[in-house]
């Protein structure tokens, strides 16, 4: 697909959710987008994300494919250190272990190489390239706290963590109201994310509208709630009665909520409604990950592959009891006389 | 399924903490906050600016307050209806809404801020008396 169809119909998709709450809130159609739109879209995202977990956890893996780079278990006197018992782990635990480094720290795209062809000659190197993870990473944790300091709205009394978790935001005390320091990094970090994906030629080449929809809709989101916070202000008050209400399950739209809380809140929605039937699934595919999830003891286990057939076998000692008295008769040798 | 057991469970956990704000508040009653006007305020009859403008940007305007008064020495606002207010904290704002607790706290401790104007400006007498 040409890039421009690819950005720019992503562009255009999430530009036209836009205009969608904007023509639905002139015609006051608030019951649709601040209580159905919701529900729907939490009620699609668990929905969807069981179904897929499920349809995963049914495909059979009928063979240990854990990537490893690292000595694996062998015999006892070939020494394995800390690193070779994480990178190729033999027992469950250290499965664990492997599985945390990860999904918090982002292991194996911690070793991302950019690859170069030298101009003078046919030479291939290969180059430490700590870049995308670390925006990724930026990213992913920026986007976390965001997501639990919102839990200001949802809750009530408010957990001790994302009052912490606000007064660190807020640590520099900039302006009033403070700036909250992780939701302008989501912003960075999303916008590098797409910057990325659009001066890379080989990563361009095979993006595609499914890639620049999530970063477009989660740039959208960022950019809304900090156009909302610092400068289109809605009454906050009654956005956590209206949130409340929503997780109380005796929804209340009350009056007077600006405009751009509901087009923050309704790309929100999309982004949870699409999420299981998108890329962004990975956030539960990471840990059914059958190159990550499984120990690498292939030479210690005999792992049966569960698609095998169940084959009829009938064995040299069965033989020889159902013809013994021919086999006797003919005096061919028997092994049990 | 394959592994169904631990699938399962940690499916189980993925449900329970990503519906956290559905079962933390169960049984616990939402009390929206009613900010009281102290008869001072309600014989004024209005705010600095409408009540609407005030209800999601009174921080912008301390804040316009604080920088006009500490960096630009103005003193006076013209607010709604032409009415002239003297741009400060202590001596305006908590001068009609003096019931700090009845007041600001209640909307602030709802949403879970807390501004820290008071470790420096005064809170008015009636604050005193404990939390
Ligand atoms: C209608 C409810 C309400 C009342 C009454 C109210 N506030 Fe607020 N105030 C809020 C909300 C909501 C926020 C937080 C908005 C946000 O998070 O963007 C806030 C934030 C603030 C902040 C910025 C805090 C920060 O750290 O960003 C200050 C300062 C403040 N209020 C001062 C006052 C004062 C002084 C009074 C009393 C004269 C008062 N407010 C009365 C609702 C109210
Ligand atoms: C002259 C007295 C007076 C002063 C000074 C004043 N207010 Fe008010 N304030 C009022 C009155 C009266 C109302 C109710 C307005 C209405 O109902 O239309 C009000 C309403 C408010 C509200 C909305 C409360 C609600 O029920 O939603 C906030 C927030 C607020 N004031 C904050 C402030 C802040 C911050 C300052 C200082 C910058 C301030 N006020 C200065 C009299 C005053
Ligand atoms: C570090 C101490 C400190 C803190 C914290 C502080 N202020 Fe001030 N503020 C001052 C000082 C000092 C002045 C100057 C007083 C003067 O010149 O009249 C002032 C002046 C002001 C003024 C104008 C004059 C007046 O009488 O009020 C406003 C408005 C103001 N501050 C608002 C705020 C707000 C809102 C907050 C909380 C978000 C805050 N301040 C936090 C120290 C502080
Ligand atoms: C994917 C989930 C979401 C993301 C990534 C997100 C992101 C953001 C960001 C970056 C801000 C700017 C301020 C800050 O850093 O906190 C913000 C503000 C805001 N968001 Fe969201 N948001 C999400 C979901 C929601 C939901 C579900 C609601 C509905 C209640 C909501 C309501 C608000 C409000 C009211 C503000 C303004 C806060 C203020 O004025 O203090 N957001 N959001």
């Amino acid at each position: 697909m040409s890039f421009n169809l690819a950005f720019y119909s992503a562009f255009f998709a999430v530009l036209g959710l836009v205009g969608i709450v904007l023509l639905g809130l002139g015609a006051h159609l608030y019951v649709i987008f601040g209580v159905v739109v919701p529900y729907v879209a939490v009620l699609l995202f668990f929905v969807g994300m069981i179904y897929r977990v499920v349809r995963w956890g049914r495909c059979p893996v009928p063979f240990r494919i854990p990537t490893v780079c690292g000595q694996q278990q062998s015999l006892p006197w070939i020494k394995r250190t800390l690193g070779d018992k994480i990178e190729s782990p033999f027992t469950t635990r250290w499965v664990i272990v492997r599985m945390l480094l990860e999904v918090l720290c982002f292991r194996s795209l911690f070793r991302n190489l950019s690859v170069s062809l030298d101009k003078e000659g046919p030479k291939l190197s290969y180059f430490s390239n700590k870049w995308l993870w670390l925006w990724a990473i930026t990213f992913h944790y920026s986007f976390l706290v965001v997501l639990l300091r919102h839990l200001r709205f949802f809750t009530q009394p408010v957990p001790g963590f994302v009052h912490f978790l606000d007064s660190i935001d807020s640590f520099f005390e900039i302006g009033l109201p403070q700036i909250q320091i992780s939701g302008i990094i989501l912003l960075i970090a999303v916008t590098f994310l797409l910057i990325r994906r659009i001066t890379n030629p080989q990563v361009r080449y095979i993006s595609l509208p499914s890639d620049y929809f999530p970063l477009f809709l989660i740039i959208g989101i960022a950019f809304s709630g900090i156009l909302m916070r610092y400068w289109y202000k809605v009454d906050v008050v009654a956005v956590k009665e209206l949130a409340l209400s929503l997780v109380h399950l005796n929804p209340q739209v009350p009056k007077g909520i600006g405009w751009i809380f509901y087009v923050h809140l309704f790309l929100v929605c999309v982004l949870f409604a699409y999420f299981p039937f998108s890329k962004l699934v990975h956030m539960a595919g990471i840990f059914l990950s059958p190159t990550r999830n499984l120990p690498n003891n292939s030479r210690y286990v005999r792992h049966i592959n569960p698609w095998n057939p169940v084959v009829k076998v009938h064995t040299y000692e069965e033989y020889e009891e159902e013809f013994r008295e021919k086999m006797k008769e003919a005096g061919l040798p028997l092994e049990k006389e | 399924m394959y592994d169904g057991g631990k699938i399962i469970t940690g499916l189980i956990i993925g449900v329970i903490l990503l519906s956290f704000p559905f079962w933390y508040n169960l049984g616990k009653a939402a009390k929206f906050p009613e900010p009281k006007l102290t008869p001072k305020a309600k014989q004024a009859g209005q705010c600095v600016e409408t009540k609407v403008y005030m209800k999601a940007h009174h921080m912008q305007l301390l804040n316009k307050w604080r920088d006009d008064v500490v960096r630009k020495g103005y003193r006076l606002y013209v607010g709604l209806n032409g009415k002239m207010f003297k741009m400060s904290l202590q001596n305006e704002c908590l001068k009609c809404h003096s019931n700090k607790q009845e007041f600001c706290d209640k909307c602030h401790n709802f949403v879970d801020v807390k501004p820290y104007c008071w470790e420096c400006h005064i809170e008015p007498k009636e604050a005193k008396g404990g939390k």
